[in-house]
C-alpha cells in the first residue's frame, strides 16, 4: 500500500481530566482518505483521543491538553483557533445513535441551517445528497417529514453519519458506531465506512476486532493512556511487533 | 404455602394501590358533586349565559344581579399578566441554571427559588401592598396602584419557583447526546440551547407554564390584597379588578348559607372549575401532539 499524506497528526497529545493523566504523549498521524481504527481495552483512552481530534472534550470542566493536534499542519488547540469552526471541518459521530427529536429532514437540515443556508431548494438537495451519501436515501425518501426516532437503530446510525455529511467535513470521528447495532446493520455500516473514504478521512474507534481489520487501513492500539503501536493494519493483526498488542489482538485481554 | 402467602401479598399492594389513586379521583368528583350540589340553584333565578357574560355583579343590591364576567375577566387579565411575566423570565432563569451557570450556583439559586414557593401568600401580598404597589405607582403615575398589572406582577413572583423548577427539571431531562451532537456538527452552545435543547423539552416547558398558571389562577389572597377589588370590566392592565377567587373569599363571610347569593359564589366556582378544567385539558392536548414525534408516530 502506498503511503497516504497526512490530513491530521498528533504531537506528543497528552490529556487531563482535572489530576487525571488520561493521554501519554500519543504521537498518531491520520492518513488523508484513509481509515484509521483505534483498538484497545474499555478505558485505554482511545475515545478520550478520538474527541481531542474536534475539541469535544472541551465541553468537559476542568479538561486540559497539552502538546499538539495539526489539521492540514494547524494546531487546533491554537489560541486562534474557534472549536465551532473546527467541529465544521471534523465531524463526529458517536457510540449510541443520536438523531435529534425531528424530522428526518429537519435532522439532515440542521447542519446547514445552523451555518447559514436556507434556500429551500438547497437544502433539499443537501439532504438528498447525504442520505444518498450515507446510502439511507432508498429507505426514507418516501417519509422525509416523519420523525428520525421511528428509524431502526441502523437506520438513526447511517442518518446521524448522513447528518454529519450535510455539513460537508473533511475528517470524520466515529466513536464505537456499531456498538449498539445488530450484525446486519453493522455490516451495512462497515460497507459504508469503506465507500466513505473515497472523499473523507475516517477515524474510528472500535472494541471489535474483526470490524478494525475488516475497514481499516491503519490501526493504533491504546493501552492505559498510552499508544503502544501503530501500523498498516495488516501488520498490526498478523506481525505486531510490541508483545502487549500481540496478546490483545489474540485475546489474551481485554 | 409460602408462595400462596407472596401472592396474597402482592394481590394485597395492588389493591392498596389502586385504592389510593381511586380516592384521589373520587375527592374530585366529590369536589364537583359539591360544587354542583352547593351552586346550581343559581342557575334556577339565573340564566346560565347571563350569569356567565352579565356585566353586572351586585350580589347585594334589591333586587341582586349576578354577572360575573368583570371578575372572569379579572381573573383572567390577572392571570394573563403573570403568565406574560412569569413565563418567560422564569424559561430564562431555567436556561441559565441548567446550561450555563456553574454547578455551585446554580445549587445556590435552585435552593433560594425553591424557598420562594415557601413564603405563604399573604406575605406576598402584603408587600406588594406595602412596597411595590406605591413603587408602580410612581413610576407609572397612576392615581392608585391596587390594580391588574400590580396582581399581576406579584402572582408572576408567586408562579416562578414552580415555572422555574418544572422547567429545569424538563431541561435536564434532555439527554447529553442531543447537545453533544449538536455541538459536534459545529453549532455554539447558544445555537444548541435555542434549536435542539429548547425544542426537545418543549413539552415539559409547556407543562411548567401550564402550571404556573395554574397557580396564579387559583391564588387568592395576594390578589385580594393587591388587585384593587374593583367588579369592573378593565380597559387596561392599569384599572383595578376583582377576581373570582377573590370575591368568593370577599363576600363568602356575608352569605346566608343556602342563600342565593351563596348559591351564586359556588356558581362562581364552577366557572373557576371548568376553565382549570380547560387549562388542563390544553395541556394534555399539546402534550400528546408533541410527544408523538417523540415516540415515532407519523406527523
Amino acid at each position: 500500500m502506498t503511503e497516504k499524506p497526512n490530513k491530521m497528526q498528533t504531537n506528543n497529545l497528552n490529556f487531563f481530566y482535572k489530576d487525571f493523566h488520561a493521554l501519554y504523549d500519543i504521537n498518531l498521524p491520520v492518513r488523508q482518505n484513509a481509515v484509521t481504527a483505534l483498538i484497545g481495552p474499555s478505558g485505554c483512552g482511545k475515545s478520550t483521543f478520538l474527541r481531542t481530534l474536534n475539541r469535544m472534550n472541551d465541553v468537559i470542566n476542568g479538561s486540559k491538553a497539552k502538546g499538539e493536534v495539526l489539521l492540514d499542519g494547524k494546531n487546533v488547540y491554537d489560541a486562534d483557533v474557534d472549536p465551532v469552526d473546527l467541529r465544521k471541518k471534523v465531524g463526529m459521530v458517536f457510540q449510541k445513535p443520536n438523531p435529534f427529536p425531528m424530522s428526518i429532514f429537519d435532522n439532515l437540515a440542521y447542519g446547514p441551517r445552523i451555518h447559514g443556508i436556507k434556500n429551500r431548494g438547497r437544502l433539499n438537495e443537501i439532504v438528498e445528497n447525504s442520505l444518498k451519501d450515507a446510502a439511507l436515501w432508498d429507505e426514507v425518501k418516501d417519509r422525509l417529514q416523519q420523525s428520525a426516532m421511528g428509524l431502526s437503530g441502523g437506520q438513526q446510525q447511517r442518518l446521524v453519519i448522513a447528518r454529519v455529511l450535510a455539513v460537508e467535513p473533511e475528517v470524520i470521528l466515529m466513536d464505537e458506531p456499531a456498538s449498539a447495532l445488530d450484525p446486519i446493520s453493522t455490516s451495512k455500516l462497515e460497507d459504508l465506512i469503506y465507500q466513505l473514504k473515497e472523499n473523507y478521512t475516517i477515524v474510528i474507534v472500535t472494541h471489535n476486532m474483526q470490524q478494525a481489520a475488516r475497514v481499516s487501513d491503519y490501526t493504533g492500539f491504546f493501552l492505559n493512556g498510552e499508544m503502544v503501536e501503530y501500523d498498516v493494519t495488516n501488520t498490526i493483526f498478523t506481525a505486531p511487533r510490541d508483545k502487549r498488542t500481540e496478546d490483545y489482538i489474540t485475546g489474551r485481554f481485554g | 404455602m409460602n408462595k400462596k402467602i407472596v401472592r396474597y401479598y402482592e394481590k394485597g399492594i395492588k389493591y392498596v394501590l389502586a385504592l389510593t389513586a381511586g380516592t384521589s379521583i373520587l375527592i374530585l368528583f366529590l369536589i364537583f358533586f359539591f360544587l354542583f350540589r352547593e351552586g346550581a340553584g343559581v342557575f334556577a333565578h339565573v340564566n346560565i349565559l347571563d350569569f356567565v357574560f352579565g356585566k353586572d355583579w351586585s350580589p347585594v343590591s334589591e333586587p341582586p344581579v349576578f354577572g360575573a364576567l368583570p371578575l372572569i375577566a379579572g381573573s383572567m387579565v390577572v392571570t394573563f399578566g403573570a403568565g406574560m411575566i412569569a413565563i418567560p423570565t422564569g424559561i430564562g432563569i431555567a436556561v441559565f441554571l441548567a446550561e450555563m451557570a456553574p454547578h455551585s450556583v446554580r445549587e445556590i439559586a435552585k435552593a433560594i427559588i425553591e424557598l420562594l414557593a415557601g413564603v405563604p401568600s399573604v406575605v406576598y401580598g402584603f408587600i406588594g401592598l406595602t412596597i411595590l404597589a406605591p413603587l408602580i405607582k410612581d413610576i407609572f403615575n397612576l392615581p392608585s396602584a391596587l390594580s391588574a398589572f400590580t396582581a399581576s406582577v406579584v402572582l408572576a413572583v408567586m408562579a416562578l419557583p414552580t415555572v422555574v423548577s418544572i422547567s429545569e427539571d424538563a431541561l435536564n431531562a434532555v439527554p447529553q447526546d442531543f447537545r453533544e451532537a449538536s455541538l459536534a456538527l459545529g453549532a455554539t452552545k447558544w445555537e444548541t440551547t435555542l434549536r435542539v435543547v429548547l425544542p426537545s423539552a418543549r413539552s415539559g416547558l409547556i407543562a411548567a407554564s401550564m402550571l404556573g398558571l395554574g397557580r396564579a389562577i387559583g391564588e387568592t389572597m395576594a390578589v385580594l390584597m393587591v388587585a384593587g377589588n374593583a367588579t369592573l370590566i378593565p380597559h387596561s392592565i392599569f384599572d383595578p379588578v376583582r377576581t373570582i377567587t377573590a370575591d368568593i373569599a370577599a363576600e363568602m363571610g356575608e352569605t346566608v348559607q343556602g342563600g342565593l347569593h351563596y348559591q351564586a359564589l359556588f356558581g362562581l366556582g364552577m366557572v373557576l372549575f371548568v376553565i382549570t378544567f380547560f387549562i388542563n385539558l390544553i395541556t394534555d392536548l399539546v402534550f400528546a401532539k408533541t410527544s408523538s414525534i417523540k415516540r415515532g408516530a407519523s406527523l
